[in-house]
C-alpha cells in the first residue's frame, strides 16, 4: 500500500468518528442530521477514494469510484426526506432555536 | 430521440460498472438497457438536447471542483462545532428564494446546500427553499440568501439552463 | 494498521446502536440506522484491504442502494401518508 491511500483511510475514519460523536452530543434531530450527512458521508467517500488509489483503473477501482456519487445522492436525499418527515410528524426543535419560517406553511 | 439518450447513458453506466469488453457482457448490457429504456423512457428529462453540448460538461467540471472545496470546508466546520466543549450552535429554519427554473437544477441546488457548511434543505415549495442552518449568523434576507444559495446559482445556471 | 481502523469502525457501529436503543423518538432511531448503513460501507471497503476478496465492493454498492430505499420508505412512513402515494 502506498502512503497516500493510508492517509486517506485515516482521514476517513477520523471524520466518521467526529460524525458519531456529533450523533451522541448534539441536542435535536435536525442538528444530528447535520453532523450525520456531512462528516460520515465525506469520511466514507474518502475511504472509497483510497480504494480507488490503491487499485487504480481495475474493475474494483472503477466500482469504488462509481460508489462515491451513489453514496452522495443517497445521503443527501435521505437526509432531506428524514428532516421533512420528522417535521411533519411533529418533532420539536431544540430550545436554542431562534427562528422558524417553516411553521407558517403548516398553519392551514 | 429521448429514448436513445437514455439508452446511451445506461449502456455507458453498465460498461463502467462491469469494466470488461467481452462480447457476452456487452450483449447483456444492451438487453438490460433496452428493458430500462422501454420501462422508464417517458420519465426521462424533456430537454435531452442539453446532453450533447460539450460546454456544459466543462462548466460541470468547474462546478465539481468548487463543490469539493466547499465540502471540505463543511467538514471542518461541523467537526469544530461538534468537538468544542461549549457547542456554539444557534439553529433555525430560514426561507431562501431561488432563481433557478428547471427541476433538475433545483435538485442539484438542494443537494449542494445540504453538503455545504452548516446547512441542510428541509423542503422545496415552488420557488422557495427551506433551509435549516446550524448557526444563524444574520437574519437579513438579502445577506443570508447570498451566503447560502448565491455561490452555486451562478454556476448551476451555466450547467443546467 | 487495518485491524485498528476496523476496530474503530465496529466501535462506531455500537455507538449507533446506543442511539437506536435509547433514542428519545422514532426519528432519532432512523437517523442512527441511516448512519449505520453508511458505516457498513466503510467496513466493507476495509475488509477488501484485509482479506483481498474483491467481491466485497459489490456488496458495498448493493448496501448503499438498499439503505437508501430503506431510509426513504421510513421517512415516507413518518409523514403518515400511504406508501404508494
Amino acid at each position: 500500500m502506498n502512503s497516500f491511500s493510508i492517509a486517506l483511510l485515516i482521514i476517513g475514519v477520523t471524520f466518521d468518528l467526529f460524525g458519531c460523536i456529533g450523533l451522541i452530543r448534539l441536542p435535536d434531530i435536525y442538528n444530528r442530521l447535520q453532523s450525520a450527512t456531512k462528516c460520515v458521508t465525506l469520511g466514507t467517500c474518502s475511504i472509497l477514494l483510497s480504494l480507488f488509489i490503491h487499485y487504480g483503473f481495475t474493475p474494483v477501482g472503477i466500482k469504488a469510484l462509481i460508489a462515491i456519487p451513489l453514496l452522495f445522492f443517497a445521503a443527501t436525499v435521505g437526509a432531506h426526506a428524514l428532516s421533512r418527515g420528522s417535521y411533519i410528524y411533529g418533532i420539536k426543535m431544540t430550545d436554542k432555536t431562534i427562528r422558524d419560517d417553516y411553521k407558517k406553511e403548516f398553519k392551514k | 430521440m429521448k429514448y436513445i439518450t437514455l439508452f446511451i447513458c445506461m449502456l455507458l453506466l453498465w460498461l463502467l460498472l462491469t469494466f470488461n469488453l467481452h462480447s457476452a457482457n456487452i450483449i447483456i448490457g444492451i438487453v438490460a438497457s433496452l428493458v430500462v429504456m422501454m420501462l422508464f423512457g417517458n420519465k426521462f428529462f424533456k430537454d435531452w438536447q442539453k446532453f450533447y453540448n460539450p460546454l456544459r460538461y466543462l462548466w460541470g467540471i468547474v462546478y465539481l471542483i468548487f463543490f469539493i472545496w466547499e465540502c471540505l470546508k463543511a467538514n471542518f466546520d461541523v467537526a469544530y462545532r461538534v468537538l468544542s466543549p461549549k457547542m456554539p450552535i444557534k439553529p433555525g429554519i430560514l426561507k431562501v428564494k431561488c432563481t433557478l427554473k428547471s427541476d433538475i437544477a433545483k435538485t442539484f441546488l438542494a443537494n449542494s446546500i445540504t453538503m455545504t457548511p452548516g446547512t441542510i434543505t428541509v423542503d422545496v415549495i415552488d420557488n422557495h427553499l427551506f433551509v435549516h442552518w446550524i448557526y444563524v449568523s444574520s437574519q437579513d434576507p438579502n445577506v443570508y440568501t447570498k451566503k447560502i444559495a448565491g455561490r452555486f446559482e451562478k454556476l448551476l445556471k451555466k450547467v443546467f439552463e | 494498521m487495518i485491524n485498528i481502523l476496523l476496530y474503530v469502525l465496529i466501535f462506531l457501529s455500537f455507538v449507533c446502536f446506543i442511539r437506536i436503543l435509547f433514542g428519545p423518538s422514532m426519528a432519532d432511531r432512523m437517523v442512527a440506522i441511516d448512519i449505520f448503513g453508511t458505516l457498513v460501507v466503510g467496513i466493507c471497503v476495509l475488509l477488501v484491504y484485509k482479506t483481498g476478496r474483491l467481491f466485497l465492493i459489490d456488496i458495498a454498492i448493493a448496501w448503499i442502494l438498499l439503505s437508501f430505499i430503506g431510509t426513504i420508505t421510513l421517512a415516507k412512513y413518518l409523514t403518515r401518508k400511504k406508501l404508494d402515494e
